[in-house]
C-alpha cells in the first residue's frame, strides 16, 4: 500500500469511527433519559420526533446556543483546557479498538479498526489513564469548594481503581498471549464441545469479569461510584462552574468513556464479534458487526440499568471496597490463572 | 528520516518542557510542564523502538505518578512561590553551573563512550522480550528491587499509621 492510499484510507476511517462514535454518545444519553424513565414509571423524552429520538439533537443545539459563563476567578488557561482535555482523551482510546475482522474494498485490504497495533491494550490504559487531568484540574481551575472536592475525589477513586482493573485484565493477557485487541479476540474463536463459544468468560475468567466490570464503573464515575459528581452533596462536582459547550465537553467524554469501556469488556471477555454465522455471504459480513455491537449495546443498558437501581456508594465504602476486597480478588485471579496456564504448557 | 525528524522535535519538547517546569512559578504548571516532559519521553522511546517501556511511562509515570503530583498541589492548594534572594543566587549560579555540566556530559558522551549509539527502532520493544529479560536474565535484580518497593511501602505505612497508635496508647496508659 502506498504512503498516499495509506493516508486516505486512514482519514476514511477516523472519520467513519469518530461519526459514529459520536452518534453513539447522544444516543446512549437518549437511551438514558428513556430507560431511567421508564423505571422511574415515567415517560421521558417523547416530544421531540417519534419516541423522542431528535432529542439528542435538541440537546445538542441547545447546548452550543447557551451563554458560556465563565465565572470569576477561575485559572482561565487550564478552566479552558480541562473540558478539551477530557474529550480528547476519551475519544483518541476508540482508535485501537477493532470492531471486525478484515474488509476489501477495492483491492484495498483494510482492518476494520483505525490502526492495529501490538500494544492496543495498554494503549487504551494509558489513554484512560491520562483522563484524570481533565477532571483534576477542572475542578482545581474553577476555585469552588464543590469542584475541588469533586476533582479530588475522581482522582483518588480513578487512580485506585485502576490498579485492580489493570490486574482484572492481565489474567485475559496470559490466555492470550498478545497485547493486541485482534490477536485476544481471535484467541476465542470456536467452540467447546461444539456449542460453548470459547470466550474468556467462559474459560475460567468470569471472576476477572466481574472484577472489570465493577472497576469499569468507578473508573468511569457512574452510579453506584459517582461520588465525584454527587449532586445530593457536591452540586455537580467537578463539571459545577461549567456551562454550555464546556460542559457538553465533560458529558461527552463520560458517554464515550462507557463506550471504550463497553467496547474493552466484549472484546477481551465476550468474545469480540464472534457469533453464529449463517445466511447468505453479504449476511456473514454483517452478522460479525451486529453481534459487536449487539454485545457493546448490552453492556450500555447494564450501564443504565445499574444506574436506576443501585444508590451510591459512601466515600470509605469506595475505598475500602477499591482496595480491600477487589485488588486482593484481582490478585488472586491473576495467580490462579497463571498457575493454570503454566501447569497447562 | 520521518523517525529522525519526529525523534528530534519530541526531544525538542521535551527540554523546553523541562525548562518551562523550572521557569514557572505556579507549582501546578510546573506539574504539567513534567507531564509534557514524561509524555515526549514516551514518544522517544516508541521511536527507539522499546514500545511497551514508552506505554509503561505514560501510563505509570504520567497516568499514576503526576496525578498524585497534582493531587497534592491540589490538596495543599499551594500559591505562587516566592523568588527570595536565596533563590536569585542560585539562578546566578545554577544557570552557568548547569551549562558547564551539560557541556561536560555531552563532551564525555561523544569522545569517550564506548558504546555505539542505537538506532532508531532498534531497542528490544516486544512485551515478550522484555518478560524474558525481566523474569530470566535478571530475576535477580528484579526481585531485589520488589523487596526494597515492598519496603518502602511499609514504611510510608508505618509513617502514616503513626499518630493513631500514639493516641491510642495513650489512651490505653
Amino acid at each position: 500500500m502506498s504512503i498516499g492510499t495509506f493516508i486516505l484510507v486512514s482519514v476514511i476511517k477516523i472519520v467513519i469511527a469518530l461519526v459514529l462514535l459520536l452518534t453513539a454518545v447522544a444516543y446512549t444519553v437518549w437511551l438514558e433519559r428513556k430507560v431511567v424513565g421508564h423505571i422511574q414509571n415515567r415517560w421521558g423524552p417523547t416530544r421531540v420526533g417519534p419516541f423522542g429520538l431528535l432529542q439528542p439533537l435538541a440537546d445538542g443545539a441547545k447546548f452550543i446556543f447557551k451563554e458560556d459563563l465563565t465565572p470569576p476567578h477561575v485559572y482561565k488557561p487550564l478552566y479552558i483546557a480541562a473540558p478539551m482535555l477530557a474529550l480528547v482523551f476519551a475519544l483518541t482510546s476508540i482508535s485501537v479498538i477493532p470492531v471486525g475482522n478484515w474488509i476489501t474494498v477495492g483491492g484495498i485490504q483494510t482492518p476494520l479498526q483505525i490502526t492495529d497495533v501490538n500494544i492496543g491494550l495498554l494503549i487504551i490504559l494509558g489513554v484512560t489513564s491520562l483522563g484524570v487531568y481533565g477532571v483534576a484540574l477542572a475542578g482545581w481551575s474553577s476555585n469552588s469548594k464543590y469542584s475541588l472536592l469533586g476533582g479530588l475525589r475522581a482522582s483518588a477513586q480513578m487512580v485506585s481503581y485502576e490498579i485492580a482493573l489493570g490486574l482484572s485484565l492481565i489474567g485475559v493477557l496470559i490466555m492470550a498471549g498478545s497485547f493486541s485487541l485482534r490477536d485476544i479476540v481471535d484467541a476465542q474463536g470456536g467452540h467447546f464441545w461444539g456449542f460453548i463459544p470459547r470466550w474468556n468468560i467462559f474459560q475460567g475468567q468470569i471472576v476477572a469479569f466481574f472484577i472489570y466490570l465493577m472497576a469499569a464503573y468507578a473508573e468511569t464515575n457512574r452510579i453506584p461510584f459517582d461520588l465525584p459528581e454527587a449532586e445530593t452533596e457536591l452540586v455537580a462536582g467537578y463539571h459545577t462552574e461549567y456551562s454550555a459547550m464546556k460542559f457538553a465537553m465533560f458529558f461527552m467524554a463520560e458517554y464515550a468513556n462507557m463506550i471504550t469501556v463497553a467496547c474493552l469488556a466484549s472484546l477481551l471477555f465476550l468474545g469480540g464479534w464472534h457469533g453464529p454465522l449463517f445466511g447468505p455471504p453479504i449476511l456473514q459480513a454483517i452478522l460479525p458487526l451486529f453481534w459487536f455491537g449487539l454485545k457493546v449495546f448490552a453492556f450500555l443498558f447494564l450501564y443504565i440499568w445499574v444506574r436506576g437501581t443501585l444508590p451510591r456508594f459512601r466515600y470509605d465504602q469506595l475505598m475500602a471496597f477499591g482496595w480491600k476486597f477487589l485488588l486482593p480478588l484481582a490478585i488472586a485471579n491473576l495467580i490462579i490463572t497463571a498457575l493454570i496456564v503454566a501447569l497447562k504448557s | 528520516m520521518l523517525h529522525l525528524i519526529i525523534f528530534s522535535v519530541f526531544g525538542l519538547v521535551c527540554v523546553a518542557g523541562a525548562v518551562n517546569l523550572l521557569a514557572q512559578r505556579h507549582p501546578i504548571n510546573s506539574a504539567l510542564s513534567l507531564v509534557v516532559v514524561m509524555g515526549s519521553l514516551a514518544v522517544e522511546y516508541l521511536l527507539l523502538g522499546a514500545e511497551f517501556v514508552a506505554a509503561v511511562q505514560v501510563i505509570v509515570y504520567a497516568g499514576a505518578i503526576m496525578v498524585l503530583f497534582v493531587f497534592v498541589i491540589m490538596l495543599l492548594n499551594a500559591g505562587e512561590e516566592e523568588r527570595t534572594k536565596g533563590s536569585r543566587v542560585a539562578m546566578l549560579f545554577g544557570i552557568p553551573g548547569m551549562l558547564i555540566g551539560s557541556a561536560l556530559i555531552a563532551w564525555v558522551l561523544l569522545e569517550h563512550s564506548g558504546t555505539a549509539s542505537v538506532a532508531a527502532g532498534a531497542l528490544p520493544g516486544p512485551p515478550k522480550v522484555i518478560g524474558w529479560l525481566l523474569f530470566h536474565d535478571f530475576l535477580l535484580p528484579f526481585e531485589i528491587t520488589s523487596i526494597l518497593v515492598l519496603i518502602a511501602i511499609m514504611g510510608a505505612v508505618v509513617l502514616a499509621a503513626r499518630p493513631e497508635s500514639a493516641q491510642q496508647t495513650k489512651k490505653e496508659s
